[in-house]
Protein backbone atom coordinates (compact mmCIF):
# COMPACT_ATOMS: atom_id res chain seq x y z
CA UNK A 1 0.00 0.00 0.00
CA UNK A 2 1.39 3.39 -0.94
CA UNK A 3 1.51 6.06 1.69
CA UNK A 4 4.12 8.54 0.52
CA UNK A 5 3.87 8.33 -3.24
CA UNK A 6 6.21 9.71 -5.84
CA UNK A 7 4.28 12.59 -7.38
CA UNK A 8 4.08 13.14 -11.11
CA UNK A 9 2.61 16.18 -12.87
CA UNK A 10 -0.94 17.22 -12.07
CA UNK A 11 -3.08 14.98 -14.30
CA UNK A 12 -5.54 16.42 -16.77
CA UNK A 13 -9.27 15.89 -16.50
CA UNK A 14 -9.73 17.29 -12.99
CA UNK A 15 -11.64 20.55 -12.90
CA UNK A 16 -10.82 22.78 -9.92
CA UNK A 17 -14.40 23.62 -9.11
CA UNK A 18 -15.48 19.99 -9.40
CA UNK A 19 -12.67 18.95 -7.03
CA UNK A 20 -13.57 21.68 -4.53
CA UNK A 21 -17.21 20.65 -4.62
CA UNK A 22 -16.12 17.06 -3.93
CA UNK A 23 -14.02 18.08 -0.92
CA UNK A 24 -16.85 20.20 0.48
CA UNK A 25 -19.26 17.33 0.04
CA UNK A 26 -16.91 14.91 1.82
CA UNK A 27 -16.60 17.46 4.64
CA UNK A 28 -20.36 17.92 4.93
CA UNK A 29 -21.06 14.18 4.97
CA UNK A 30 -18.48 13.76 7.75
CA UNK A 31 -19.88 16.75 9.68
CA UNK A 32 -23.41 15.37 9.46
CA UNK A 33 -22.36 11.77 10.26
CA UNK A 34 -23.94 10.52 7.05
CA UNK A 35 -22.01 7.28 7.19
CA UNK A 36 -23.46 5.51 4.13
CA UNK A 37 -22.88 8.42 1.77
CA UNK A 38 -19.41 9.06 3.22
CA UNK A 39 -18.46 5.40 2.84
CA UNK A 40 -19.64 5.42 -0.78
CA UNK A 41 -17.02 8.05 -1.62
CA UNK A 42 -14.17 5.59 -1.09
CA UNK A 43 -12.53 3.28 -3.62
CA UNK A 44 -11.74 -0.36 -2.80
CA UNK A 45 -8.04 0.44 -2.34
CA UNK A 46 -8.87 3.20 0.15
CA UNK A 47 -6.51 4.39 2.85
CA UNK A 48 -7.53 6.72 5.67
CA UNK A 49 -4.59 7.79 7.84
CA UNK A 50 -4.25 10.05 10.89
CA UNK A 51 -0.59 9.90 11.94
CA UNK A 52 1.07 11.14 15.13
CA UNK A 53 4.36 12.99 15.56
CA UNK A 54 4.07 15.31 12.57
CA UNK A 55 3.93 13.60 9.19
CA UNK A 56 4.22 10.15 10.77
CA UNK A 57 6.67 7.36 9.97
CA UNK A 58 6.00 3.95 8.46
CA UNK A 59 2.38 3.28 9.49
CA UNK A 60 2.90 -0.47 9.28
CA UNK A 61 5.58 -0.32 11.97
CA UNK A 62 4.55 2.71 14.02
CA UNK A 63 1.44 3.72 15.89
CA UNK A 64 -1.14 5.99 14.24
CA UNK A 65 -4.40 7.44 15.56
CA UNK A 66 -6.14 5.94 12.52
CA UNK A 67 -4.70 3.76 9.76
CA UNK A 68 -7.70 2.21 8.02
CA UNK A 69 -7.80 0.28 4.80
CA UNK A 70 -11.17 -0.14 3.08
CA UNK A 71 -12.06 -3.09 5.26
CA UNK A 72 -11.34 -1.24 8.48
CA UNK A 73 -13.19 1.86 7.32
CA UNK A 74 -16.17 -0.45 6.93
CA UNK A 75 -15.69 -1.88 10.44
CA UNK A 76 -15.35 1.61 11.92
CA UNK A 77 -18.60 2.71 10.27
CA UNK A 78 -20.42 -0.46 11.27
CA UNK A 79 -19.45 0.22 14.87
CA UNK A 80 -20.70 3.79 14.57
CA UNK A 81 -24.00 2.62 13.09
CA UNK A 82 -24.72 0.38 16.10
CA UNK A 83 -25.51 3.51 18.11
CA UNK A 84 -23.45 2.00 20.95
CA UNK A 85 -20.09 3.41 19.88
CA UNK A 86 -20.13 5.48 23.08
CA UNK A 87 -17.25 7.72 22.01
CA UNK A 88 -19.70 8.96 19.38
CA UNK A 89 -23.08 8.27 20.98
CA UNK A 90 -24.47 10.84 21.22
CA UNK A 91 -22.86 12.15 18.06
CA UNK A 92 -20.72 15.28 18.16
CA UNK A 93 -22.07 18.45 16.60
CA UNK A 94 -19.57 19.34 13.91
CA UNK A 95 -18.77 21.93 11.29
CA UNK A 96 -15.53 22.27 9.41
CA UNK A 97 -13.92 24.76 7.11
CA UNK A 98 -11.60 23.78 4.27
CA UNK A 99 -9.31 26.25 2.58
CA UNK A 100 -5.91 26.72 0.89
CA UNK A 101 -6.81 24.00 -1.62
CA UNK A 102 -3.84 23.13 -3.83
CA UNK A 103 -3.43 20.62 -6.63
CA UNK A 104 -0.15 18.97 -5.65
CA UNK A 105 0.46 16.43 -8.40
CA UNK A 106 -0.47 13.03 -9.70
CA UNK A 107 -0.04 9.49 -8.36
CA UNK A 108 0.00 6.50 -10.70
CA UNK A 109 -2.62 4.01 -9.50
CA UNK A 110 -2.60 0.20 -9.89
CA UNK A 111 -4.62 0.48 -13.13
CA UNK A 112 -2.00 2.74 -14.65
CA UNK A 113 -4.17 5.85 -14.57
CA UNK A 114 -3.20 8.96 -12.63
CA UNK A 115 -4.98 9.96 -9.41
CA UNK A 116 -4.96 13.61 -8.36
CA UNK A 117 -3.27 14.60 -5.11
CA UNK A 118 -4.80 17.64 -3.42
CA UNK A 119 -3.81 19.39 -0.23
CA UNK A 120 -6.04 21.58 1.95
CA UNK A 121 -6.04 23.17 5.40
CA UNK A 122 -8.97 22.47 7.68
CA UNK A 123 -10.47 23.60 10.94
CA UNK A 124 -13.15 21.50 12.66
CA UNK A 125 -15.31 22.78 15.49
CA UNK A 126 -16.54 19.85 17.57
CA UNK A 127 -19.14 20.34 20.27
CA UNK A 128 -20.03 17.52 22.62
CA UNK A 129 -20.92 17.00 26.27
CA UNK A 130 -17.26 17.21 27.31
CA UNK A 131 -16.59 20.61 25.72
CA UNK A 132 -16.01 22.36 22.43
CA UNK A 133 -12.77 21.41 20.76
CA UNK A 134 -10.92 22.81 17.77
CA UNK A 135 -9.20 20.33 15.49
CA UNK A 136 -6.93 21.89 12.91
CA UNK A 137 -4.39 20.72 10.40
CA UNK A 138 -3.72 19.83 6.80
CA UNK A 139 -5.28 17.02 4.83
CA UNK A 140 -3.89 15.34 1.76
CA UNK A 141 -6.44 13.69 -0.50
CA UNK A 142 -6.06 11.50 -3.57
CA UNK A 143 -8.99 11.54 -5.96
CA UNK A 144 -9.73 9.15 -8.81
CA UNK A 145 -11.96 9.78 -11.77
CA UNK A 146 -14.50 6.98 -12.02
CA UNK A 147 -16.60 7.63 -15.15
CA UNK A 148 -18.53 10.79 -14.37
CA UNK A 149 -17.78 10.93 -10.67
CA UNK A 150 -14.83 11.46 -8.38
CA UNK A 151 -13.90 8.90 -5.75
CA UNK A 152 -11.69 9.17 -2.69
CA UNK A 153 -8.62 6.92 -2.72
CA UNK A 154 -6.61 8.33 0.13
CA UNK A 155 -7.00 10.83 2.91
CA UNK A 156 -4.20 11.69 5.30
CA UNK A 157 -5.02 14.06 8.14
CA UNK A 158 -2.07 15.73 9.85
CA UNK A 159 -3.30 17.48 12.99
CA UNK A 160 -1.18 20.42 14.10
CA UNK A 161 -1.09 19.07 17.66
CA UNK A 162 -0.51 15.40 16.89
CA UNK A 163 2.70 15.44 18.93
CA UNK A 164 0.71 16.07 22.12
CA UNK A 165 -2.06 14.27 24.02
CA UNK A 166 -5.28 14.37 21.98
CA UNK A 167 -8.78 13.98 23.35
CA UNK A 168 -11.05 11.24 22.07
CA UNK A 169 -11.56 11.47 18.31
CA UNK A 170 -14.82 9.63 17.76
CA UNK A 171 -16.06 11.38 14.62
CA UNK A 172 -14.84 11.19 11.01
CA UNK A 173 -12.06 13.71 10.62
CA UNK B 1 -24.09 -2.40 61.48
CA UNK B 2 -21.31 0.13 62.00
CA UNK B 3 -21.45 3.21 59.81
CA UNK B 4 -18.33 4.42 58.03
CA UNK B 5 -18.09 7.40 60.36
CA UNK B 6 -18.08 5.16 63.44
CA UNK B 7 -15.36 3.01 61.88
CA UNK B 8 -13.23 6.12 61.44
CA UNK B 9 -13.56 7.00 65.08
CA UNK B 10 -11.99 3.65 65.92
CA UNK B 11 -8.66 4.21 64.16
CA UNK B 12 -8.32 7.84 63.25
CA UNK B 13 -7.02 7.29 59.68
CA UNK B 14 -9.01 9.34 57.19
CA UNK B 15 -8.59 6.48 54.73
CA UNK B 16 -10.41 4.15 57.12
CA UNK B 17 -13.41 6.37 56.53
CA UNK B 18 -12.97 6.52 52.76
CA UNK B 19 -11.95 2.98 51.86
CA UNK B 20 -14.05 0.11 53.16
CA UNK B 21 -13.83 -3.53 52.09
CA UNK B 22 -16.91 -3.25 49.89
CA UNK B 23 -17.05 0.41 48.90
CA UNK B 24 -14.88 3.49 48.35
CA UNK B 25 -15.76 7.13 48.77
CA UNK B 26 -16.32 9.37 45.75
CA UNK B 27 -14.03 12.10 47.09
CA UNK B 28 -11.04 9.83 46.38
CA UNK B 29 -11.55 10.72 42.71
CA UNK B 30 -12.48 14.37 43.06
CA UNK B 31 -10.63 15.90 46.04
CA UNK B 32 -7.59 17.90 44.90
CA UNK B 33 -6.00 17.56 48.36
CA UNK B 34 -6.11 13.78 48.08
CA UNK B 35 -4.50 14.06 44.64
CA UNK B 36 -1.67 16.16 46.15
CA UNK B 37 -1.18 13.50 48.79
CA UNK B 38 -1.14 10.77 46.13
CA UNK B 39 1.64 12.60 44.32
CA UNK B 40 3.76 12.53 47.48
CA UNK B 41 2.87 9.08 48.76
CA UNK B 42 2.39 7.10 45.55
CA UNK B 43 3.72 8.77 42.41
CA UNK B 44 6.84 10.25 44.00
CA UNK B 45 7.54 7.26 46.22
CA UNK B 46 6.61 3.88 44.81
CA UNK B 47 7.94 2.31 41.59
CA UNK B 48 6.28 3.94 38.57
CA UNK B 49 6.58 2.69 34.99
CA UNK B 50 8.31 5.30 32.80
CA UNK B 51 9.28 3.68 29.50
CA UNK B 52 11.19 0.85 27.88
CA UNK B 53 14.90 0.44 27.25
CA UNK B 54 14.20 -0.32 23.57
CA UNK B 55 13.05 3.31 23.18
CA UNK B 56 16.67 4.34 23.69
CA UNK B 57 18.32 1.47 21.86
CA UNK B 58 21.60 3.20 20.92
CA UNK B 59 24.14 5.14 23.01
CA UNK B 60 23.14 8.81 22.90
CA UNK B 61 19.45 8.07 22.31
CA UNK B 62 17.05 10.01 24.49
CA UNK B 63 13.30 10.32 24.80
CA UNK B 64 11.15 12.68 26.88
CA UNK B 65 8.79 10.91 29.28
CA UNK B 66 6.43 11.81 32.09
CA UNK B 67 6.50 10.55 35.64
CA UNK B 68 3.34 12.12 37.07
CA UNK B 69 4.01 15.87 36.74
CA UNK B 70 7.75 15.42 36.21
CA UNK B 71 9.31 15.97 32.79
CA UNK B 72 11.85 13.16 32.58
CA UNK B 73 14.53 12.58 29.95
CA UNK B 74 15.29 8.89 29.54
CA UNK B 75 18.79 8.62 28.09
CA UNK B 76 21.32 5.97 27.23
CA UNK B 77 24.91 7.05 27.86
CA UNK B 78 28.02 6.00 25.93
CA UNK B 79 28.52 3.04 28.28
CA UNK B 80 25.03 1.79 27.49
CA UNK B 81 23.57 2.72 30.86
CA UNK B 82 20.01 4.11 31.02
CA UNK B 83 19.30 7.23 33.10
CA UNK B 84 16.15 9.04 34.16
CA UNK B 85 17.15 12.70 34.27
CA UNK B 86 14.93 15.63 35.18
CA UNK B 87 14.48 18.29 32.54
CA UNK B 88 15.68 21.21 34.63
CA UNK B 89 18.93 23.11 34.34
CA UNK B 90 20.98 23.11 37.55
CA UNK B 91 21.56 26.85 37.06
CA UNK B 92 18.14 28.50 37.06
CA UNK B 93 15.73 25.67 36.32
CA UNK B 94 15.18 26.19 32.59
CA UNK B 95 14.34 23.10 30.53
CA UNK B 96 17.46 21.71 28.89
CA UNK B 97 15.70 19.41 26.41
CA UNK B 98 12.85 20.49 24.13
CA UNK B 99 12.75 17.75 21.51
CA UNK B 100 10.52 14.72 22.11
CA UNK B 101 13.38 12.37 21.21
CA UNK B 102 16.72 12.29 19.49
CA UNK B 103 20.33 11.31 19.79
CA UNK B 104 22.84 13.51 21.56
CA UNK B 105 25.63 12.98 24.05
CA UNK B 106 24.90 16.33 25.71
CA UNK B 107 22.07 18.70 26.57
CA UNK B 108 22.78 22.40 26.32
CA UNK B 109 20.52 24.81 28.18
CA UNK B 110 19.43 27.53 25.74
CA UNK B 111 19.25 30.15 28.51
CA UNK B 112 22.93 30.56 29.56
CA UNK B 113 24.61 27.77 27.63
CA UNK B 114 25.24 25.36 30.48
CA UNK B 115 25.99 21.93 29.07
CA UNK B 116 25.30 18.54 30.63
CA UNK B 117 26.38 15.07 29.60
CA UNK B 118 23.56 12.57 28.96
CA UNK B 119 24.35 10.95 32.31
CA UNK B 120 23.49 14.24 34.03
CA UNK B 121 27.04 15.50 34.73
CA UNK B 122 27.65 19.23 34.28
CA UNK B 123 30.49 19.54 31.77
CA UNK B 124 30.65 23.25 31.05
CA UNK B 125 29.31 26.75 31.59
CA UNK B 126 30.33 29.90 29.72
CA UNK B 127 32.50 32.67 31.26
CA UNK B 128 33.71 30.43 34.06
CA UNK B 129 35.74 33.19 35.75
CA UNK B 130 32.47 34.40 37.28
CA UNK B 131 32.45 31.17 39.26
CA UNK B 132 36.15 31.28 40.16
CA UNK B 133 36.90 28.11 38.23
CA UNK B 134 35.79 25.50 35.72
CA UNK B 135 34.20 23.10 38.23
CA UNK B 136 30.86 23.32 40.04
CA UNK B 137 29.27 20.65 42.21
CA UNK B 138 26.02 20.79 40.23
CA UNK B 139 24.33 18.28 37.91
CA UNK B 140 20.97 17.61 36.30
CA UNK B 141 18.42 16.25 38.74
CA UNK B 142 17.48 12.63 38.39
CA UNK B 143 14.90 10.13 39.53
CA UNK B 144 16.83 8.77 42.52
CA UNK B 145 16.21 5.11 41.79
CA UNK B 146 15.85 3.45 38.41
CA UNK B 147 15.48 -0.25 37.78
CA UNK B 148 14.24 -2.25 34.85
CA UNK B 149 12.66 -5.63 34.31
CA UNK B 150 12.68 -7.20 30.84
CA UNK B 151 13.51 -3.69 29.63
CA UNK B 152 10.48 -2.07 31.33
CA UNK B 153 12.01 0.96 33.07
CA UNK B 154 10.62 2.05 36.42
CA UNK B 155 11.58 5.04 38.52
CA UNK B 156 11.13 5.74 42.21
CA UNK B 157 11.63 9.08 43.93
CA UNK B 158 12.16 7.29 47.25
CA UNK B 159 15.90 7.02 47.87
CA UNK B 160 15.32 3.74 49.64
CA UNK B 161 12.50 1.26 49.98
CA UNK B 162 11.46 -2.00 48.38
CA UNK B 163 13.42 -3.04 45.28
CA UNK B 164 11.59 -3.15 41.95
CA UNK B 165 11.44 -6.93 42.05
CA UNK B 166 9.94 -6.78 45.55
CA UNK B 167 7.36 -4.26 44.31
CA UNK B 168 6.49 -6.35 41.26
CA UNK B 169 6.16 -9.51 43.31
CA UNK B 170 3.92 -11.98 41.50
CA UNK B 171 3.33 -9.51 38.64
CA UNK B 172 6.94 -10.12 37.51
CA UNK B 173 5.84 -13.58 36.36
CA UNK B 174 3.30 -11.96 34.04
CA UNK B 175 6.02 -9.87 32.39
CA UNK B 176 8.01 -13.11 32.08
CA UNK B 177 5.04 -14.65 30.28
CA UNK B 178 5.00 -11.78 27.81
CA UNK B 179 8.74 -12.04 27.12
CA UNK B 180 8.42 -15.79 26.66
CA UNK B 181 6.24 -15.13 23.60
CA UNK B 182 9.29 -13.76 21.81
CA UNK B 183 11.40 -16.42 20.11
CA UNK B 184 14.37 -14.48 21.49
CA UNK B 185 12.80 -13.95 24.93
CA UNK B 186 12.78 -10.20 24.44
CA UNK B 187 10.00 -7.59 24.43
CA UNK B 188 10.47 -4.25 22.68
CA UNK B 189 8.30 -1.13 22.78
CA UNK B 190 9.61 0.70 19.76
CA UNK B 191 6.47 1.39 17.70
CA UNK B 192 5.94 4.85 19.23
CA UNK B 193 3.22 5.91 21.66
CA UNK B 194 -0.24 7.35 21.16
CA UNK B 195 -1.14 10.02 23.70
CA UNK B 196 -4.77 10.07 24.77
CA UNK B 197 -5.93 12.93 26.95
CA UNK B 198 -8.44 11.62 29.48
CA UNK B 199 -10.55 13.82 31.69
CA UNK B 200 -10.88 11.56 34.64
CA UNK B 201 -9.03 10.58 37.75
CA UNK B 202 -6.25 8.04 37.08
CA UNK B 203 -7.71 5.50 39.49
CA UNK B 204 -10.80 4.96 37.34
CA UNK B 205 -8.42 3.63 34.68
CA UNK B 206 -6.35 1.51 37.06
CA UNK B 207 -9.54 -0.10 38.38
CA UNK B 208 -11.06 -0.64 34.94
CA UNK B 209 -8.06 -2.43 33.43
CA UNK B 210 -8.88 -5.75 35.09
CA UNK B 211 -12.62 -5.15 35.41
CA UNK B 212 -14.05 -8.11 33.54
CA UNK B 213 -17.60 -6.88 34.13
CA UNK B 214 -17.64 -4.03 31.58
CA UNK B 215 -16.36 -5.45 28.24
CA UNK B 216 -19.65 -6.93 27.05
CA UNK B 217 -21.41 -3.64 27.65
CA UNK B 218 -18.83 -0.98 26.74
CA UNK B 219 -17.38 -2.98 23.84
CA UNK B 220 -20.51 -4.78 22.66
CA UNK B 221 -20.60 -2.54 19.57
CA UNK B 222 -17.20 -3.65 18.26
CA UNK B 223 -17.45 -7.28 19.42
CA UNK B 224 -20.75 -7.52 17.56
CA UNK B 225 -19.59 -6.15 14.22
CA UNK B 226 -16.27 -8.03 14.15
CA UNK B 227 -17.51 -11.35 15.53
CA UNK B 228 -14.82 -11.09 18.18
CA UNK B 229 -14.28 -14.01 20.56
CA UNK B 230 -13.27 -11.66 23.40
CA UNK B 231 -16.79 -11.08 24.75
CA UNK B 232 -17.40 -14.61 26.10
CA UNK B 233 -14.08 -14.48 28.01
CA UNK B 234 -15.75 -11.90 30.24
CA UNK B 235 -19.15 -13.50 30.63
CA UNK B 236 -20.93 -15.16 33.53
CA UNK B 237 -20.10 -18.54 31.97
CA UNK B 238 -16.37 -17.81 31.55
CA UNK B 239 -13.85 -19.98 33.38
CA UNK B 240 -11.32 -17.11 33.40
CA UNK B 241 -10.42 -15.74 36.83
CA UNK B 242 -9.68 -12.31 38.24
CA UNK B 243 -6.65 -12.47 40.52
CA UNK B 244 -5.39 -10.09 43.19
CA UNK B 245 -1.63 -10.47 42.71
CA UNK B 246 -0.75 -8.41 45.79
CA UNK B 247 0.93 -4.96 46.04
CA UNK B 248 -2.02 -3.48 44.16
CA UNK B 249 -1.40 -5.57 41.02
CA UNK B 250 -4.16 -7.65 39.47
CA UNK B 251 -4.89 -9.71 36.40
CA UNK B 252 -7.62 -11.25 34.33
CA UNK B 253 -6.20 -14.73 33.91
CA UNK B 254 -7.73 -15.91 30.64
CA UNK B 255 -5.69 -19.10 30.44
CA UNK B 256 -8.47 -21.41 31.66
CA UNK B 257 -10.55 -20.34 28.65
CA UNK B 258 -7.69 -20.69 26.18
CA UNK B 259 -6.76 -24.11 27.58
CA UNK B 260 -10.34 -25.22 27.04
CA UNK B 261 -10.04 -24.56 23.31
CA UNK B 262 -6.38 -25.69 23.23
CA UNK B 263 -5.74 -23.90 19.93
CA UNK B 264 -2.32 -22.27 19.55
CA UNK B 265 -2.60 -18.52 18.69
CA UNK B 266 -6.31 -18.34 19.50
CA UNK B 267 -5.38 -15.77 22.17
CA UNK B 268 -4.23 -13.54 19.29
CA UNK B 269 -7.38 -14.18 17.28
CA UNK B 270 -5.53 -16.17 14.65
CA UNK B 271 -4.32 -19.66 13.82
CA UNK B 272 -0.90 -21.30 13.46
CA UNK B 273 -1.20 -21.46 9.70
CA UNK B 274 -1.43 -17.66 9.42
CA UNK B 275 1.86 -17.06 11.26
CA UNK B 276 3.95 -20.13 10.30
CA UNK B 277 7.41 -18.57 10.70
CA UNK B 278 6.63 -17.36 14.19
CA UNK B 279 5.20 -20.69 15.30
CA UNK B 280 8.20 -22.54 13.85
CA UNK B 281 10.60 -20.24 15.69
CA UNK B 282 8.70 -20.75 18.95
CA UNK B 283 8.73 -24.55 18.54
CA UNK B 284 12.46 -24.47 17.86
CA UNK B 285 13.02 -22.42 21.00
CA UNK B 286 10.59 -24.01 23.44
CA UNK B 287 10.26 -27.62 22.22
CA UNK B 288 7.45 -29.50 23.94
CA UNK B 289 6.55 -26.40 25.98
CA UNK B 290 5.76 -24.43 22.82
CA UNK B 291 2.18 -25.59 22.49
CA UNK B 292 1.36 -24.60 26.06
CA UNK B 293 2.93 -21.15 25.60
CA UNK B 294 1.17 -20.57 22.28
CA UNK B 295 -2.16 -21.69 23.73
CA UNK B 296 -1.95 -19.66 26.95
CA UNK B 297 -0.94 -16.44 25.20
CA UNK B 298 -0.12 -13.05 26.69
CA UNK B 299 -1.00 -11.67 30.13
CA UNK B 300 -3.71 -9.16 30.95
CA UNK B 301 -2.18 -7.51 33.99
CA UNK B 302 -2.42 -4.16 35.75
CA UNK B 303 0.80 -3.30 37.56
CA UNK B 304 0.28 -0.71 40.29
CA UNK B 305 0.02 2.19 39.80
CA UNK B 306 0.33 2.78 36.06
CA UNK B 307 1.48 -0.06 33.79
CA UNK B 308 -1.20 -2.05 32.03
CA UNK B 309 -0.22 -4.90 29.74
CA UNK B 310 -3.28 -5.98 27.78
CA UNK B 311 -2.04 -8.94 25.76
CA UNK B 312 -0.59 -7.19 22.70
CA UNK B 313 -0.74 -3.60 23.90
CA UNK B 314 0.90 -1.66 26.68
CA UNK B 315 -0.50 1.37 28.48
CA UNK B 316 1.35 3.90 30.58
CA UNK B 317 -1.06 5.97 32.67
CA UNK B 318 0.20 9.28 34.03
CA UNK B 319 -1.84 11.71 36.13
CA UNK B 320 -2.08 15.39 35.23
CA UNK B 321 -4.56 16.66 37.83
CA UNK B 322 -7.24 15.21 40.08
CA UNK B 323 -9.63 15.00 37.12
CA UNK B 324 -7.21 14.45 34.25
CA UNK B 325 -4.64 11.94 33.10
CA UNK B 326 -2.95 10.80 29.91
CA UNK B 327 -2.98 7.27 28.54
CA UNK B 328 0.11 6.47 26.50
CA UNK B 329 -0.39 3.33 24.44
CA UNK B 330 1.71 1.24 22.11
CA UNK B 331 1.92 -2.19 20.53
CA UNK B 332 3.99 -4.95 22.05
CA UNK B 333 6.81 -5.91 19.71
CA UNK B 334 8.44 -9.30 20.14
CA UNK B 335 12.09 -9.66 19.10
CA UNK B 336 12.46 -12.33 16.45
CA UNK B 337 8.78 -12.23 15.44
CA UNK B 338 8.47 -9.84 12.46
CA UNK B 339 5.41 -11.70 11.19
CA UNK B 340 3.59 -11.06 14.44
CA UNK B 341 4.89 -7.53 15.00
CA UNK B 342 3.20 -5.96 11.97
CA UNK B 343 -0.07 -7.62 12.93
CA UNK B 344 0.28 -6.34 16.48
CA UNK B 345 0.81 -2.78 15.29
CA UNK B 346 -2.20 -3.04 12.99
CA UNK B 347 -4.50 -4.54 15.63
CA UNK B 348 -3.27 -2.13 18.25
CA UNK B 349 -3.83 0.93 16.01
CA UNK B 350 -7.38 -0.27 15.44
CA UNK B 351 -8.03 -0.73 19.15
CA UNK B 352 -6.29 1.94 21.23
CA UNK B 353 -5.76 5.68 21.38
CA UNK B 354 -8.10 8.62 20.72
CA UNK B 355 -9.90 6.91 17.81
CA UNK B 356 -9.39 3.30 18.93
CA UNK B 357 -12.41 1.09 18.47
CA UNK B 358 -11.99 -0.23 22.03
CA UNK B 359 -10.19 2.41 24.06
CA UNK B 360 -12.10 5.46 22.88
CA UNK B 361 -15.19 3.84 24.39
CA UNK B 362 -13.40 2.99 27.64
CA UNK B 363 -12.25 6.58 27.78
CA UNK B 364 -15.77 7.81 27.21
CA UNK B 365 -16.78 5.75 30.26
CA UNK B 366 -13.91 7.20 32.36
CA UNK B 367 -14.95 10.73 31.49
CA UNK B 368 -18.66 10.16 32.07
CA UNK B 369 -17.78 8.36 35.30
CA UNK B 370 -15.78 11.38 36.48
CA UNK B 371 -18.68 13.68 35.57
CA UNK B 372 -21.10 11.37 37.36
CA UNK B 373 -19.02 11.51 40.53
CA UNK B 374 -19.87 15.20 40.87
CA UNK B 375 -23.35 14.12 41.96
CA UNK B 376 -23.68 14.34 45.73
CA UNK B 377 -25.67 11.20 46.36
CA UNK B 378 -24.92 8.33 46.75
CA UNK B 379 -21.43 9.21 47.99
CA UNK B 380 -19.92 5.77 47.44
CA UNK B 381 -18.72 3.51 44.65
CA UNK B 382 -19.55 -0.13 45.22
CA UNK B 383 -16.74 -2.69 44.90
CA UNK B 384 -18.37 -5.72 46.47
CA UNK B 385 -18.97 -7.77 43.33
CA UNK B 386 -17.73 -11.32 43.90
CA UNK B 387 -16.94 -10.97 47.62
CA UNK B 388 -19.47 -13.75 48.12
CA UNK B 389 -17.47 -16.18 45.99
CA UNK B 390 -13.86 -15.06 46.42
CA UNK B 391 -11.45 -17.89 47.25
CA UNK B 392 -7.69 -18.41 47.53
CA UNK B 393 -5.88 -20.18 44.72
CA UNK B 394 -3.15 -22.78 45.23
CA UNK B 395 -0.57 -19.98 45.67
CA UNK B 396 -2.63 -18.11 48.25
CA UNK B 397 -3.80 -15.31 45.93
CA UNK B 398 -7.40 -14.13 46.12
CA UNK B 399 -9.30 -15.05 42.98
CA UNK B 400 -12.77 -14.24 41.77
CA UNK B 401 -14.77 -15.07 38.68
CA UNK B 402 -14.09 -13.41 35.33
CA UNK B 403 -16.46 -10.52 36.05
CA UNK B 404 -15.65 -9.97 39.73
CA UNK B 405 -14.14 -6.88 41.37
CA UNK B 406 -11.36 -8.81 43.07
CA UNK B 407 -8.70 -6.75 41.29
CA UNK B 408 -10.21 -3.45 42.43
CA UNK B 409 -10.30 -4.57 46.06
CA UNK B 410 -6.63 -5.53 45.79
CA UNK B 411 -5.87 -2.11 44.31
CA UNK B 412 -7.63 -0.29 47.17
CA UNK B 413 -6.04 -2.37 49.87
CA UNK B 414 -2.55 -1.45 48.61
CA UNK B 415 -3.52 2.17 47.92
CA UNK B 416 -4.76 2.53 51.51
CA UNK B 417 -1.51 1.13 52.87
CA UNK B 418 0.56 3.62 50.86
CA UNK B 419 -1.66 6.59 51.72
CA UNK B 420 -1.61 5.78 55.44
CA UNK B 421 2.19 5.65 55.53
CA UNK B 422 3.95 8.80 56.68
Amino acid sequence: MTTEAQLVEVPTGFDRSEVEQFLYREARLADESQYDEWEALWTDDALYWVPVGGQGGDPRREMSVIYDNRNRISTRLKQLRTGRRYAQAPQSNLRRLISNIEFLGGVTNPDGAIDLEVGANFLVIESRARDTHLWGGRATYRLRRDDDTLRLVYKKVVLVDNDRPLPTLGFLI
Amino acid sequence: MTSSIDAAADTGSPYDRLILPDKVHGSLYTDARIFEEELRKIWYRTWVFVGHESEVAQPGDYVRKRLALQDVIMTRDRDGEVHLLLNRCAHRGNQVCDDAKGNSSTFRCPYHGWTFRNNGDLIGFPFFKGYGGRQLDLALGRVPRMESYHGFVFGSFATDGPSLIEHLGAAAGEIDRLAQLSPLGKVELNAGWLQHQTRSNWKLLAENETDGYHPQFVHGSIFGVTGSTIGPLYSDASTAVTRDLGNGHSENDLRPEFRKFAQPMRWFGTTESRVPDYVAAMRAKHGDQADRILIEGAPHVMIFPNLFIAEIQVFNIQPVAVGECVQYSTAVQLAGAPELNKRMVSQCVGSVGPAGMLLADDTEMYERNQAGLAALDPEWLDVRRGMNREVRDENGFKIGSATDETGMRGFWSHYKKLMEAQ
